[in-house]
């Protein structure tokens, strides 16, 4: 068994007397794609704001590459490699895609902004993910489909040297199609080696896309599946708390 | 690395498919100072057939002279206008630095110590309006309002009962009223020309050192030779002799140009150029996003704010230098043409899209329709109403092009 990208152990989280995430495991590995499901209120979103570092959980383990990590602020996992793409995508609709691509992080000589070399680094950075949907690097955001800027949001996360990617669904506002393009991204992402976290509430898209499917049930980790192991219905067994009741009789 | 680009960068192809390119941009709502530049052509061919005192050498020097307050105070706004916010009180708070100027240098202060005192008014007063806005979360439009009120009232103070003082420092005085030399015109043309065509060779120098396509060369010569000739046309009528009086020669380019010239080149360079200038058209356009990036929303609007305000009390400085002396009325109604300067040149209210020379030209626009209409001696009444409905009109053009384009909603 290869060594886990992220290994999350017996991590609690509780906001007042609501205990949120109940001491919950995961493993995400690198080059393979993790969906996180559940039904809403389960604590896939506490999860990941406590990876990411802007809400840090209460307490148990969390390793990555194997060594233990306290995350305390977005900026230490940032510099970790864990990147979220939240589901407003964060994009400045007025500036052009190599400028949202940098931006905070642009590439400065002698104080000036170094457009040529922020250009053609976008534009490899897209070009690596095979993307060809983008007419020009230089087009606004806010002429772009909401595909492409789900397309250039995780293309960023890749311009900032992440190992770890976090999906908050990166489907829920698209179309058919649109849909499509961004899974075949997701897939590709992690065929490149990154480890991908991907929360979802839809099963079409997990198990078009995913490697493991982890299943979080009120604050606990009832599952975590191999997607070509199981079935939707077992998984949806577990999303509405139908399969573990059985278990536990 | 040496990965060849292979997607689109918008400098492909050759003049006919830029061109193409263009038109495409046009078409979907991206016009730019596109509306303004015509609309100064027009005004300049309509004036120049209804009135004979028009294209006169004196009033197109004049025209000059008169617009570079309201070109250098609507420049000044574009810095706040970026980030969706309003400084209604830039044009007072430039008045009552300058009120602070003129007071100290008559009661004998050294003249320089008297007007760094008078910017560090505007500085200051920039600080607190952004640390109220970024920090307190007052509404920019409400407490600019609230200096808008109450400054006037410290002129008052400053100036006296009398509520007017004279400007005694020659240097000043000569910002507006004195001309460069024939050869200074020429000059200045010559820097400006040769700073363009530098920025732009080693712009595509460092295209083609990443591989990046670059656009023909031929669109290279064509803006430097549409500099060449705009700035060549202008200079040569400028350095025309132009006095009524005989004994009295006046001829050359008015040294405020160049100054005009600097303030936009430096401000556009640090809009276009810095990570400053990015972070400014980033939180206008999303604030959280800007925000999540990293940046120090707070800081970039604290800043933005100080340089609305002191590049405005640059303009009063000019204002007080063309009039002579400074009122305790003034920079009331500047501010308001200003922004309105800025709007029909190009600059969103909203935030996010604008640049200076959209606010140059917008403030060029406002000073033909006002110059040109007093010419042919129509009421001051009949400038106001017709500037209105030209700002209408340019928020009304610019509300169309953006419905056009289902994708633009800045």
């Amino acid at each position: 068994m290869t060594q886990a990208l992220v290994q999350l152990k017996n991590v609690k989280k509780s906001f007042g007397p609501v205990d949120v995430l109940k001491g919950v495991d995961l493993e995400v590995f690198a080059g393979k794609v993790t969906a996180l499901v559940g039904d809403n209120g389960a604590g896939k979103s506490t999860l990941i704001k406590g990876l990411a570092g802007v809400q840090p959980y209460d307490a148990g383990e969390v390793r990555f590459d194997g060594e233990l990590q306290e995350l305390h602020s977005p900026r230490q996992a940032s510099a970790l490699g864990i990147e979220v793409v939240y589901q407003d995508l964060a994009l400045c609709e007025n500036l052009d895609i190599v400028q949202n691509m940098f931006l905070g992080r642009e590439t400065l000589k002698s104080g000036t902004l170094s457009e040529a070399e922020m250009e053609a680094a976008a534009a490899r950075a897209l070009q690596s993910l095979s993307v060809k949907t983008v007419r020009s690097v230089r087009q606004t955001v806010s002429s772009l489909s909401g595909g492409q800027r789900q397309t250039v949001a995780i293309a960023r996360t890749v311009l900032r040297d992440a190992k770890l990617v976090i999906l908050d669904e990166p489907t829920a506002a698209l179309g058919v199609a649109q849909t499509e393009q961004v899974l075949n991204l997701v897939r590709r992402l992690a065929d490149q080696g990154y480890g991908v976290l991907m929360i979802s509430h839809n099963l079409y898209d997990v198990f078009k896309v995913a490697d493991d499917i982890a299943v979080l049930y009120l604050g606990n980790m009832v599952a975590q599946l191999e997607t070509s192991k199981t079935t939707s219905n077992e998984v949806i067994g577990y999303i509405t708390g139908i399969a573990t009741d059985l278990k536990e009789g | 690395m040496a990965e060849k680009v292979t997607l689109q960068t918008g400098h492909e192809g050759g003049v006919k498919g830029q061109v193409s390119a263009y038109f495409s941009r046009l078409k979907g709502g991206d016009m730019g100072a596109l509306p303004a530049m015509a609309a100064v052509i027009v005004l300049l061919a309509l004036f120049a057939n209804l009135s004979p005192y028009f294209l006169t050498e004196i009033n197109i020097a004049n025209l000059f002279v008169q617009s570079a307050v309201l070109m250098v105070t609507a420049m000044a706004l574009v810095f706040v206008l970026l980030l969706g916010e309003i400084d209604l009180s830039a044009g007072v708070t430039a008045a009552t630095g300058m009120a602070l100027f003129v007071k100290l240098t008559n009661t004998g202060w050294d003249w320089p110590v008297a007007l760094a005192l008078g910017f560090l008014v505007g500085l200051v007063t920039g600080w607190v309006l952004g640390m109220f806005v970024a920090k307190i979360g007052v509404p920019s439009f409400v407490i600019s309002l609230a200096f808008y009120l109450g400054f006037p009232g410290v002129m008052l103070i400053i100036l006296g009962s009398g509520g007017i003082l004279r400007l005694e420092v020659a240097p000043i005085k000569a910002i507006m009223n004195v001309n460069l030399p024939v050869w200074g015109g020429w000059a200045v043309l010559a820097v400006t020309v040769l700073v363009a065509l530098a920025l732009s060779v080693w712009d595509r120098s460092r295209r083609l050192n990443v591989d990046l396509p670059v656009r023909p060369m031929i669109f290279l010569v064509a803006k430097i030779a549409a500099y060449l000739l705009v700035g060549g046309g202008i200079v040569f009528l400028l350095n025309l002799p132009r006095s009524l009086v005989a004994t009295n020669p006046i001829q050359g380019v008015p040294i405020v140009v160049p100054i005009v010239l600097v303030l936009m080149f430096v401000g556009t360079f640090v809009l276009n150029r810095t990570s400053f200038g990015r972070y400014l058209y980033a939180v206008g356009g999303n604030p959280e996003a800007a925000r999540r990036a990293g940046i120090n929303v707070a800081r970039i609007r604290i800043y933005a704010f100080m340089i609305t305000s002191t590049l405005a009390t640059m303009g009063g400085l000019m204002h007080i230098s063309r009039v002579g002396a400074v009122e305790a009325a003034a920079g009331k109604i500047i501010v308001l043409s200003a922004v309105a300067a800025a709007v029909v040149g190009g600059v969103s209210l909203f935030g996010g899209r604008g640049k200076l020379f959209n606010a140059a030209i917008g403030a060029v626009v406002i000073s033909i329709i006002d110059n040109g209409l007093g010419l042919m001696g129509f009421p001051a009444g009949v400038s106001f109403i017709v500037t209105g409905v030209v700002l209408a009109l340019a928020a009304t053009v610019d509300a169309l092009a953006r419905k056009r384009a289902p994708g633009m909603r800045i």
